[in-house]
């Protein structure tokens, strides 16, 4: 879908943002750029949208090079949301999320159901929120205004600069999550940029770690990241505490489970869902301070995970990543 | 003395003639008028450009300020007396041209400052966001920069047209038109009331003039129907429906 081949962009002082690179989103999938400050993320996400121009290299969206087209056409069919939001502070919320449809030419009728069923599919009520001003919502629902209007022409490609950099640790949570279920639901390409490393393993499909001068140090979904790092420099960046991070990227499996059968209710903490992450599931185990957690597909009981069984996912998950490399 | 000031000014027949002060009045609001127009028509685009350039507006500012270094008199006295001349200028009056000149220049300042200045300081965020959903130079400038700036723009523009109007009582100094012939009038033959009656004049017009303006800059501003709806709503900002 996006691919960047040999892409670089040296400023005319000299100093080099990004070196030779080389990468490539599939269609649909949400690829994670991450890096301490100054490694290049951001210019990379730009030249996507040129908003800075590549020095070197061929940028292509769908099999196009878009290197030569007009920018402002191209970056309409791009959604882009950055950390500062951008509202316009002067229009209501909902002729900001109008904006685009309009730009495209859409009739003011059109724009206008766009924008309310974007407000809608953001989680803002339009009855409550379209008459509004952007100063008169919290930041957490700026942003949700942010992402509504940079989707409201339904663009094939989203661009996002740290996003949720200025929201609080909760209220990022829950828009990450929230994130997650619309980008499934739309099927939208996304780079998303954050220097947040839990950030990157917990929303990417695959995770691109930036070392400083733009050098791509790995490319990889967040397992295997986390799991194997390539060198020195992704194993400082993902941290210590990487153990507890890889299990916000495993799921339960029922393998790794044991039976419900002579287990009393008493011993059961609260259950959980198979769909859920190992580390979310440790956390109820601690949090319930029992031995065990149920573990339940839909109301269906299928067993009970034990701290034997949390061991026996993570090894699994490392072995897993040793054969496949 | 306050009392002949008053006598004075409420004397219907001090207000017609050629030299009343109706005419006065008429000729000064002209000049100053005339002068903010060209102010203006010369700085704002000027301005507002190099503020969307983000590019050259420090030099544009410092060059203009220059212009509030030198006195206004100064530069009037020279363009009177030297290429410009004191001719009758129109509806301007003698040294009308010289007049118009010099209150440009003093008028110039504030509106290439504020305007430059507004545009320049524009929410960064909301200027990149609407680079990236793919507005063209032009689209950015009207539908974001323009409308937000506008605040600062216009206090600009009122302080020039307030300056320019007391500023144009020294035509007066160069035997021009405006209310300040009516002080020089006084001087001239030892009537303290009515100097002091011109100068209360000045005043009272710098006043109306102020007021209107502001009047107008709180219809202009695009914010304003924003911060309007706050103050109505909020009590139930987080609240219930509405």
């Amino acid at each position: 879908m996006i691919r960047l081949s040999g892409v670089g962009k040296t400023y005319d002082d000299g100093t080099v943002a990004v070196r030779e690179l080389d990468l490539d989103v599939r269609r649909g999938e949400l690829v994670c750029l991450v890096g301490p400050s100054g490694c290049g993320k951001s210019t990379t996400l730009k030249m996507i949208n040129r908003l800075i121009e590549p020095t070197s290299g061929r940028i292509e969206i769908d099999g196009q090079d878009i290197t030569g087209e007009d920018p402002v056409r191209l970056r309409r069919n791009i959604g882009y949301v950055i950390q500062e939001v951008g509202l316009f502070p002067h229009q209501k919320i909902l002729a900001n999320v109008m904006t685009v449809p309009l730009l495209h030419g859409e009739s003011k009728a059109t724009a206008r159901e766009r924008a309310l069923e974007l407000l809608e599919l953001v989680g803002l009520d339009p009855a409550r929120y379209a008459d509004r001003y952007p100063h008169q919502l919290s930041g957490g629902q700026q942003q949700r205004v942010g992402v509504a209007r940079a989707l409201a022409a339904r663009p094939p490609v989203l661009l996002m600069d740290e996003p949720f950099g200025a929201v609080d640790p909760l209220v990022r949570l829950r828009l990450q999550d929230e994130f997650l279920r619309l980008q499934a639901e739309l099927g939208v390409t996304v780079v998303f940029v954050t220097h947040d490393i839990d950030e990157a393993v917990r929303l990417g499909d695959r995770v691109a770690v930036f070392a400083a001068g733009g050098r791509l140090a790995q490319y990889d979904t967040p397992a295997r990241l986390l799991g194997r790092p390539a060198d020195d420099f992704v194993a400082d960046f993902v941290g210590s505490t990487t153990g507890l991070r890889r299990l916000q990227v495993i799921p339960l499996d029922p393998a790794h489970l044991e039976p419900l059968d002579g287990v009393s209710v008493g011993d059961l903490g609260a259950a959980i869902d198979i769909d859920t992450t190992l580390g979310e599931a440790l956390t109820v185990l601690l949090r319930d301070d029992r031995g065990m957690v149920a573990v339940k597909r839909d109301a269906q009981f299928v067993g009970v995970l034990t701290p034997n069984g949390v061991h026996r996912a993570l090894r699994a998950a490392l072995a897993e990543m040793a054969t496949v490399s | 003395m306050l009392g002949d000031v008053f006598s004075y000014l409420t004397d219907g027949s001090n207000w017609s003639g050629s030299t009343g002060i109706g005419t006065f009045m008429v000729q000064q609001l002209l000049l100053t008028v005339t002068a903010l127009l060209i102010a203006m028509v010369l700085g704002l685009p000027l301005a507002l450009y190099l503020g969307h350039r983000h590019h050259g507006g420090t030099l544009a500012v410092n060059v203009t300020n220059v212009g509030r270094a030198v006195p206004v008199f100064a530069v009037l006295l020279v363009l009177a007396l030297g290429p410009v001349g004191s001719e009758q200028f129109g509806p301007y009056g003698r040294a009308g041209l010289a007049t118009l000149i010099a209150l440009v220049l003093f008028a110039l300042p504030p509106i290439i400052t504020n305007a430059y200045v507004g545009v320049v300081e524009v929410d960064p965020g909301a200027v990149e966001a609407a680079r990236g959903m793919g507005m063209n130079g032009a689209k950015v400038f009207s539908s974001v920069e323009l409308p937000l700036a506008m605040p600062v723009v216009m206090t600009g523009v009122r302080v020039a047209l307030v300056q320019v109007w007391a500023t144009a009582t020294i035509a007066a100094l160069v035997a021009g038109p405006g209310l300040g012939r009516i002080i020089t009038r006084g001087f001239a033959n030892h009537r303290t009331y009515e100097v002091v009656a011109g100068a209360v004049l000045v005043a009272l017009g710098a006043l109306v003039l102020e007021a209107t303006m502001a009047l107008v800059q709180r219809y202009a501003d695009p914010m304003r129907r924003a911060r309007v709806s706050v103050t109505r709503s909020s009590p139930t900002a987080v609240g219930g429906p509405r």
